[in-house]
């Protein structure tokens, strides 16, 4: 392998060339333009003047001093060079961190939990006071406290229905591709079926049936969005593996005897993640939103629980006159939502080399 | 290209009974005696039930019930609901309205969202390209309700610029803000999609070379740049449809819209199946033709897709 001669394992291409070898370039360079000014062109009078650029103005070629011993960076950590700087990935990654945070621990951020704090009609609709910087609700709850309380059911419900989809979705998609065949014909006509059931009537006529209506919560809501959301993430998981399958390493793989499944799992599915996580990222910000109107149509999670959907609902009725209680739940979701699209838009372009050179 | 039309309506017809036969599974198995609702709180006397059983096949198995069901949704004959309407006339006021409605809105994002995005994707990286972006990115994040209460109570009740809530006839002009509200959301989706597609394509080779023979910059747009940048939309449009029907509940129960959405949501509050099961296969079926629809379109964007 071919190596830079200067040895010393400076990684960095302006650093390679060190302040001696430049001096020795200089003389020559000096040299050679003198030279290129004495030249008389045949047939011509006049000496042409030939410009040449100072030796400083060159560039110093990267390729001569890149240290070609270091393996190649894999597509993660490339990308995580690609992410660590760029603002909108850092606001989102703090803005989805803090709303974590608060999902675990809201009792750092209330003053008095909101489940059992006493809303007292006296402040129904009330202005933002002291200790209660948001307002009232007009049932006179405080705002604040509910929107903290809040974070929990919507980040659990976006989370684990994006989990929900990335696995059975993935593992759809995955099988489909690989296989080919009848079962990816099967597994794509399925995935047509219920993606011609748009996610809001899909779930209106779930909702409807008594083993998900008496049971309205978290975990059923999570279930009826990963059912109809799915085959999203199943044509994208399709399409990657479909991508990589003929790959070289798969071929040489296989011919090293490693079996059919484990090449599946060892070397396609991590090789194919890259588009499903862009668009996971990009999803459990829908399905918060997701959640927030099937909340608001009365067949998200039931009233007991607090979320922003359920909020924003509560709080629509009274919204000419008093919208701070809509503003603030709705503040927040937003902001969540955002930072999970941010995020999924910035993963996108760092996983995907191509998009970057423009 | 017949072959493949043929081809794909093939390939429709298992999708359209499998969500058909999805959804009629699901209703039916909804709570709720339907003789009990048709009687009321005395109760049919039993002659009376088992009239009504024998009428309405009640008592054929399930799958007999949905084969005799489609037979009725093909002939145009959908039965009537358990209070004994004609779903059919029910279908025949509202859907004209929903249909004024879903196109306007499909009028509004495709030609607004093209003209941002395309403006933003030939401009990548200037302040009009980021502010859109941005825009966007709100109008994607916040959900359709609110929105939608936003608009009507600034547009309609402060500004005074549109009726806050559309009249029983619900003409074209009434739908406009109702109609704005529910291609918002896709609205901001197209944008990007076209930005982005524009984008990647404006660095094409073709039109460097489109370009270098000396077309005006205008027609390179139009004809290079553009129509080449259009299939994803046009993906985008149909698929979308899809979530146009689910807004519809939201935005028509907001603005008091007369149409397909308000009935479905009526209808599942009543627990009214089969006019449920009517409204939701048509919207299947209208969904499955439109996206056979941009799939062929796809030949007259880009001639390069040749169907075998």
């Amino acid at each position: 392998m071919h190596k830079y001669e200067n040895t010393d394992t400076t990684p960095s291409p302006n650093e390679g060339i060190t302040e001696p070898t430049r001096e020795r370039l200089q003389p020559e360079a000096a040299e050679h333009a003198v030279a290129g000014n004495q030249k008389d062109l045949p047939g011509s009078a006049l000496a042409v003047e030939h410009y040449i650029a100072d030796i400083d103005e060159t560039p110093v070629a990267a390729t001569d001093s890149t240290v070609a011993d270091e393996a190649p960076l894999s597509l993660w950590r490339d990308a995580w060079r690609q992410l660590r700087t760029k603002p909108t990935f850092i606001i989102s990654v703090i803005l989805i961190v803090l709303a974590v945070a608060i999902a675990f621990f809201p009792q750092l951020f209330w003053s008095e939990d909101p489940s059992s704090a006493e809303c007292l009609l006296q402040n129904s609709n009330g202005k933002a006071s002291s200790g209660h910087i948001m307002g009232f609700t007009a049932q006179g709850c405080d705002v604040f406290s509910r929107v903290i309380a809040g974070t929990r059911a919507s980040l659990t419900v976006g989370l684990f229905a994006t989990l929900g989809v990335v696995v059975i979705g993935g593992i759809i998609g995955a099988i489909a591709g690989y296989f080919g065949g009848w079962v990816d014909a099967v597994l794509a006509r399925l995935g047509d079926i219920f993606f011609a059931l748009p996610l809001i009537l899909g779930a209106l006529v779930i909702m409807q049936l008594p083993a998900f209506r008496e049971n309205r919560g978290v975990w059923t809501l999570v279930a009826i969005l990963v059912l109809l959301g799915w085959p999203q993430v199943a044509r994208i998981m399709r399409g990657a593996v479909v991508e990589v399958r003929n790959a070289d390493y798969v071929t040489s793989a296989r011919s090293l005897g490693v079996s059919s499944f484990n090449v599946l799992l060892r070397h396609i599915i991590p090789n194919a993640m890259a588009p499903v996580i862009v668009i996971a990222t990009i999803s459990l910000g829908t399905f918060i939103v997701a959640e927030s109107t099937l909340s608001y149509l009365g067949i998200g999670l039931p009233p007991d629980v607090m979320s922003w959907g359920n909020d924003i609902s509560d709080g629509k009725d009274a919204f000419r006159s008093n919208p701070m209680p809509v503003f603030w739940p709705g503040l927040a979701l937003s902001l969540t939502v955002l930072s999970f699209i941010m995020l999924g838009d910035a993963l996108r372009d760092a996983l995907d080399p191509k998009s970057r050179k423009k | 290209m017949l072959w493949y039309l043929f081809k794909r309506i093939l390939q429709l017809i298992p999708v359209f009974l499998g969500a058909t036969l999805l959804v009629y599974f699901l209703v039916f198995m909804l709570p709720g005696d339907p003789l009990a609702a048709l009687c009321g709180e005395k109760g049919c006397t039993p002659g009376v039930a088992a009239a009504l059983t024998e009428k309405y096949h009640l008592d054929d198995p399930f799958l007999v019930q949905y084969v005799n069901y489609l037979g009725g949704l093909f002939t145009g004959d959908l039965g009537v609901n358990f209070s004994g309407r004609e779903i059919g006339s029910i279908l025949e006021n509202a859907f004209p309205v929903t249909a004024r409605l879903a196109i306007e809105a499909l009028v509004f994002e495709g030609i607004f969202g093209v003209i941002f995005g395309l403006y933003a994707g030939l401009k990548r990286g200037k302040l009009f390209d980021s502010t859109v972006l941005v825009i966007s990115l709100i109008v994607i994040a916040i959900p359709i309700f609110v929105l939608a209460f936003m608009l009507q109570f600034f547009v309609g009740v402060r500004l005074g610029l549109a009726k806050p809530t559309v009249s029983g006839t619900a003409g074209w002009g009434e739908l406009i803000l109702p109609a704005v509200v529910l291609g918002l959301v896709s609205f901001a989706y197209v944008l990007r999609l076209t930005r982005t597609s524009v984008a990647e394509n404006a660095n094409a080779d073709y039109v460097r070379t489109a370009t270098a023979k000396g077309l005006t910059r205008g027609r390179v747009i139009r004809v290079h740049i553009l129509r080449n940048s259009m299939i994803p939309v046009a993906t985008f449009l149909g698929a979308d449809l899809g979530a146009l029907m689910g807004g519809a509940v939201v935005t028509e129960g907001i603005f008091n819209v007369p149409g397909i959405g308000s009935q479905l949501y009526k209808a599942l509050t009543l627990g009214d199946a089969p006019t449920v099961v009517s409204i939701v296969s048509i919207m299947v079926l209208i969904f499955c033709v439109a996206n056979l629809l941009v799939d062929l379109l796809y030949a007259w964007l880009d001639p390069r897709i040749r169907y075998a």
